[in-house]
């Protein structure tokens, strides 16, 4: 399980699980989790592009995302953000049948590309994914205080001279910029399940933003552990793993939370009574 | 007329079907996209279509109707996200995220085991993307019935889903049971999406779910009225669509043509973007103006 191919593997997916970690420890904060849904899922239209047009997929992943995470941003200034985004994904999927009508055999690829290969990935992979991640890490980093701001307290954001636009816009490319490199490895699927799942459980384990966060990061690391060694032993695919293992922290965040509220409400019954 | 309507278009039968299939899923889609909107549920009702896909890969395996595999696990879905939280806007998107993400997960397994088990090829594309040219004239009563079900309980409950999707306090105010009208309207929406994801793939689904009601709902502020304009657009954009993928065979005799949803989703795009113009929208509202009594959202209530 530790050895030849199965080295790279356990190595992305922690990349990715720090990454997902973090990035998503907002996404759920800001309610963005549509938009990281519709990013990675909607850049595989430019693989297809890429693919037809015989260039790299990688660039055409790229230049998708991050023209899904530009023209959502933009858009969204006139318009609802939720519908907006729908209408760009949709758009992007209509492109993609486009492009993979007008070529002949893609059928492996896309499933690749939705569903990952992480058991398939080479050595040389590896390195352009840490780069990337670690891009996004410190980015994350450096918009921290004014990601928080922006969403906790709209009002103090405004009044400090924070233009909430701004600050979404940057996001939505670092979450382009976080997808970019990993679908191609871990799939679009994969990647959404580990910025949604793990960050909600960990906020309803603690109210502070930074214990949060890094319980964000260790239940999603944990996750893609767990459904690596899954995968490995069932042969059955990690996306199906991470899927349920997230939801099925998600379950449990939200169980603790109900307890601890109405334990605490009999505790203050208590005294009164 | 010879440029845009190229021979044998309409004696075509499966264009045909097209048709019917497509004006009926896109007039139901508009109607239930309009609260969709108003209520912002755009997300879940993009969700269910996943939800709903995973169903349909489910059914190859269980070897049960395609049909009932789509709007089955559309309404399990619905429940879910009910049952998670989709109804406190407060977290709605991570509730419906959750599902989504479980659910995407079991397709990719589902789809494993459909193209391990059996070496159909194709199954993949066509479960993702369908095609409305390839569906089985045969499931035309079906979707007619279970469209007008669900125009139904949408007629049924109109007042109290309105009151409930403008204002949530206003409407329990009122001694409406804002929970359960939500739970209806969720599954509602997993009916009306699960029956278009199979009749017309999923990516027009939700496209003529958001796309025409999100326009019309831009370009006036009285709701019966947006109901009108967001069937209509719903209705032209595929029938046009359907007119335009067929005639792409000609454009280029070694070309394959370009893919039914292309097309409509391009249209129902560029009608969204256009319905935001201020031109545009001073333009219907003199119309609106002189045809009817000024009257608002608001004021139907």
């Amino acid at each position: 399980m530790f050895s030849g191919f199965m080295v790279n593997a356990w190595l992305v997916a922690t990349i990715v699980a720090l990454v997902a970690g973090v990035v998503g420890f907002f996404v759920v904060l800001r309610g963005s989790a549509f938009q990281a849904h519709a990013i990675p899922n909607g850049a595989f239209a430019g693989a297809a592009g890429a693919n037809l047009i015989g260039v790299n997929p990688l660039i055409g992943l790229g230049v998708f995302s991050l023209g899904a995470a530009l023209g959502i941003a933009r858009l969204s200034r006139r318009g609802r953000s939720d519908v907006v985004t729908a209408l760009a994904l949709m758009m992007m999927l209509a492109l993609g049948a486009a492009f993979i009508s007008q070529s002949t055999q893609y059928e492996p690829q896309i499933f690749s590309l939705l569903f990952g290969e992480i058991l398939g990935v080479s050595s040389s992979q590896v390195a352009p994914v840490a780069v990337l991640g670690a891009v996004c890490v410190v980015a994350v980093a450096i918009l921290y205080r004014r990601l928080l701001m922006t969403s906790i307290a709209p009002e103090i954001a405004a009044a400090r001279g924070l233009r909430p636009e701004r600050v979404e816009m940057a996001f939505l490319v670092v979450i382009a910029c976080s997808t970019t490199m990993t679908v191609p490895v871990v799939g679009a699927l994969l990647i959404f399940s580990l910025m949604i799942g793990p960050p909600a459980a960990a906020r309803s384990f603690s109210n502070r933003p930074d214990v949060a966060m890094l319980g964000s990061v260790v239940i999603a690391l944990f996750t893609v552990w767990a459904a690596l060694a899954s995968s490995y032993t069932t042969n059955w695919p990690v996306g199906f793993y991470v899927g349920v293992f997230s939801a099925a922290w998600f379950g449990l965040g939200r169980t603790y939370a109900h307890l601890r509220r109405t334990r605490g409400a009999m505790r203050r019954r208590i005294p009164s009574a | 007329m010879r440029f845009l309507f190229e021979p044998g278009l309409f004696s075509n039968a499966p264009v045909q079907t097209a048709f019917v299939l497509g004006g009926v899923t896109a007039a139901v889609s508009a109607i239930v996209g309009v609260f969709t909107v108003v209520r912002g549920q755009s997300f879940a009702g993009h969700a269910l279509t996943d939800v709903a896909t995973t169903g349909g890969s489910g059914s190859f395996l269980l070897g049960i109707s395609p049909l009932l595999g789509f709007i089955g696990a559309g309404v399990i879905g619905a429940g879910a996200m009910e049952l998670a939280g989709v109804q406190r806007r407060r977290g709605r998107d991570v509730a419906t995220g959750i599902v989504l993400g479980a659910a995407t997960g079991l397709a990719a397994l589902f789809l494993y085991l459909d193209t391990t088990r059996s070496a159909t090829t194709g199954v993949t594309q066509q479960i993702l993307f369908g095609s409305i040219f390839t569906v089985d004239p045969g499931t035309i009563p079906v979707v007619v019935v279970l469209s007008v079900v669900t125009l139904a309980l949408i007629a049924w409950m109109y007042r109290p889903l309105l009151l409930s999707s403008l204002s949530s306090e206003l409407a329990s105010a009122r001694g409406v049971g804002v929970r359960r009208v939500s739970l209806l309207f969720m599954l509602t929406l997993a009916i009306s999406v699960g029956l278009s994801s199979v009749a017309i793939g999923s990516v027009l689904s939700t496209a003529l779910l958001i796309g025409p009601a999100a326009a019309s709902l831009r370009l006036t502020r009285n709701l019966r009225r947006a109901f009108v304009y967001a069937g209509v657009l719903g209705v032209l954009a595929t029938w046009l669509g359907i007119v335009f993928a067929y005639d792409s065979y000609y454009w280029d005799p070694s070309s394959r043509g370009l893919p039914v949803s292309f097309f409509i989703v391009s249209i129902v795009f560029l009608a969204y973007l256009v319905s935001g113009l201020g031109v545009v929208r001073r333009f219907v509202a003199r119309r609106d103006d002189r045809r009817v009594r000024p009257s608002s959202v608001a004021e139907v209530v």
